[in-house]
């Protein structure tokens, strides 16, 4: 595995709050794709951890654009490098909420199109940017300060809308896992036609945890079987090693629960429908790599 | 060469010759042969083009955006309630700097669904950052498209130019058109600010007040370059292809005591009702704005203003009756005509004129 940070291509000293894993993520994907890349990104945290004007935290060029055009934006730039004959990568990193929400359509368009491109989705499960609001991504039964009751739906499913896509390469991820991840940034790079990473981004402020904690968070999310590893080649889909040993001895779904504060005052039965539908989610996986290889 | 076209075909042709690296759209009436001709050219290789089928206007404009930072010659067409739906893009583009070049063919805005030429969806996005032209006859949408491309990506100006053409009354009706070579009218385009690993920079990072209000008076410095950049643009094409256009189109103006002032396809109506007024002896002239972004400065002296408008401001009024108020310090007879494609002839000019009453606002056809 070649790339884990040999090069640092955001500066040090970046406006992330303490224990951010969406930079951390960024990390792991910039030093996988090398210095002949342009990100995209829409309005997020990642558009604070830019900088502001004239300064920029990035070695590499970004371009920060309006909430809902990331994976137009981009489509736009791939085709006009393809045109050029560059091999430029063009990246869209983008917010769950400028991904499951307001950029779903342009997301959805750009893999339809067969855009030659990598769209990652650092999820945090809130709107982060704006002071932590519910998004399509936010689990049930989160507190957010727009569900100030702990969120009453469920988290949108957008590994299957994008699966739905049918495309050469989708993966998911989580920044607890970095060698995974930037194994998976390869790949999708490499794939011609659209690419899609989806990765789980354990946020202190959001999620209400200590900042130390970001790793383990991540970690119990696997482990506990609510975050699944895996990628999928069109119809194809292989279960990544961290899920596979949490499938056969999964970690009590409590331990990840827990130590959230905004799970406070969750019901039990909230819970069980949780933990009953990250086994379904699991099951399904199991039967569609089966069925698949 | 000589042949015939409508003006939504005029608009594809001169795209051709332009040959932008990538056109993103996304169809609605009245625009849609525009892009349907663009698919037609690049699907027979008539056009190299990388095409965008964009699943909506967000998407096209955003998608020009990205193209066009990476330093490429990028256009898009819509209407009415596609520029609406871009709206936040469009502000982007010109925010950002980009030279990119939009076809728009003015239609009414919902509700009710209206298909019908007005110019309420234009001027709404008058305050972009857009230069703006408004164009009358099949010849001048394939010649304000070519220019436009040029007098875009001068480096003066680096702002995207919206071409304007009235839904139907000029989009779908059928003119002479000349097409000629225009090889090296239009210079290599060269963006100085183009996103490149090369020479990595932050694009749209968050700015403060100061910087902000800097970049905010560059889009106006370079809003003022423009004339110049337009007047020499037109020359050069006058000089090349003899056909000359200036910020106004006027006729028979220069010893008219009274104006019709108009903009797109009523310019032209608005002339046969000037040669039928001189008849009757009144002596009117016609003035059609052709530039409404940048804002021309206006010749008209000491004489009596009718001016039309197809659109309308609520609580204010015509917005060229407004934008001409402001530009002239003079009061006008402020008509309210054509909205929605409502039929307006020469007949009815002249009798906007005839019974002008200056300092008043009349809506044709509407029993006050
Ligand atoms: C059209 C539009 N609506 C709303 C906003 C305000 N806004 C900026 S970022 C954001 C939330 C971003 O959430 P997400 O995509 O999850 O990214 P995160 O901030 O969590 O990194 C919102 C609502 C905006 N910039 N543009
Ligand atoms: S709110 Fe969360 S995702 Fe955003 S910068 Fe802070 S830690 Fe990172
Ligand atoms: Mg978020």
């Amino acid at each position: 595995m070649s790339g884990l940070q040999e090069t640092e291509y955001i500066l040090k000293c970046t406006s992330a709050c303490a224990g951010c894993s969406t930079s951390l993520i960024l990390r792991h994907v910039l030093a996988a794709a090398g210095p002949d890349t342009v990100l995209v990104i829409p309005a997020c945290c990642t558009s604070v951890i830019q900088g502001v004007y004239p300064k920029t935290s990035f070695r590499i060029p970004v371009y920060n654009v309006a909430f809902a055009a990331s994976a137009a934006v981009a489509s736009g730039m791939s085709a006009a490098f393809e045109a050029m004959g560059k091999k430029t990568n063009v990246i869209a990193y983008a917010g769950d909420g400028g991904t499951v929400d307001i950029g779903i359509q342009a997301l959805s368009g750009a893999l339809e199109r067969e855009t030659n491109f990598l769209y990652i989705c650092y999820d945090n499960e809130a709107y982060g940017n704006t002071g932590m609001q519910r998004s399509g991504s936010t689990p049930l039964g989160a507190r957010t300060t727009t569900t100030p009751e702990g969120k009453g739906h469920k988290k949108k499913d957008l590994d299957r809308i994008v699966a739905a896509h049918s495309i050469p390469y989708m993966a998911t991820a989580c920044s607890a896992y970095p060698k995974d991840l930037a194994g998976k940034v390869e790949k999708a790079l490499a794939t011609k036609g659209p690419a899609f990473i989806h990765v789980l981004a354990p946020c202190p402020p959001g999620w209400r945890y200590p900042a130390e904690k970001t790793i383990e968070m991540g970690k119990l999310a696997v482990k506990t079987g609510v975050w699944a590893l895996y990628e999928r080649m069109y119809e194809t889909v292989v279960i990544s090693g961290p899920t596979k040993a949490a499938m056969i001895k999964p970690t009590p779904i409590e331990e990840y629960i827990k130590p959230q504060g905004r799970f406070k005052g969750i019901t039990p039965e909230t819970i069980t429908t949780i933990r009953l539908d990250s086994e379904r989610m699991l099951r399904r996986l199991a039967a569609e790599e089966e069925g698949s290889c | 060469m000589l042949t015939i076209s409508t003006g939504n075909n005029a608009v594809a042709a001169a795209v051709r010759r332009v040959k932008p690296a990538v056109v993103a759209a996304y169809p609605i009436t009245p625009q849609t042969e525009i892009v349907e001709q663009i698919a037609n050219y690049v699907a027979d290789g008539s056009l190299d083009t990388r095409y965008i089928p964009v699943e909506s206007e967000h998407s096209a404009m955003a998608a020009c955006i990205g193209a066009s930072i990476t330093g490429s010659r990028t256009f898009t067409a819509t209407s009415s309630h596609g520029l609406l739906y871009m709206n936040e893009m469009v502000n982007w583009a010109a925010g950002a700097r980009l030279p990119i070049v939009m076809a728009n063919v003015n239609r009414a805005l919902g509700p009710g669904w209206n298909v019908w030429a007005e110019h309420t969806d234009s001027l709404q996005a008058r305050d972009t950052g857009w230069l703006q032209i408004y164009v009358s006859t099949v010849q001048e949408a394939y010649d304000a498209v070519v220019m436009a491309f040029r007098i875009a990506e001068d480096r003066r100006v680096y702002l995207p130019v919206m071409v304007n053409l009235d839904g139907f009354t000029l989009s779908h009706i059928t003119q002479q058109l000349y097409v000629s070579d225009i090889d090296g009218f239009i210079p290599p385009m060269e963006l100085d600010h183009r996103i490149s690993p090369d020479d990595p920079h932050g694009y749209g990072c968050m700015t403060g007040p100061q910087d902000y209000f800097r970049i905010r008076y560059d889009i106006e410095r370079s809003m003022r370059e423009s004339y110049a950049v337009i007047q020499e643009t037109e020359k050069a094409f006058a000089d090349r292809f003899s056909r000359s256009y200036g910020f106004t189109d006027e006729y028979r103006c220069e010893d008219a005591d009274v104006l019709v002032i108009t903009l797109g396809t009523l310019g032209k109506e608005a002339e046969v009702a000037v040669d039928m007024l001189r008849d009757e002896g009144i002596a009117a002239g016609s003035m059609r704005i052709r530039w409404f972004r940048p804002f021309p400065p206006l010749d008209t002296r000491d004489r009596e203003l009718v001016v039309i408008d197809r659109d309308y401001s609520f609580g204010c009024g015509g917005i060229l009756a407004d934008a001409i108020r402001a530009q002239t310090k003079r009061d006008c007879f402020s008509v309210i005509a054509g909205i929605g494609g409502q039929e307006v002839t020469y007949r009815d000019i002249a009798g906007f004129v005839r019974d002008r009453r200056i300092g008043e606002e009349y809506w044709f056809g509407v029993d006050a």
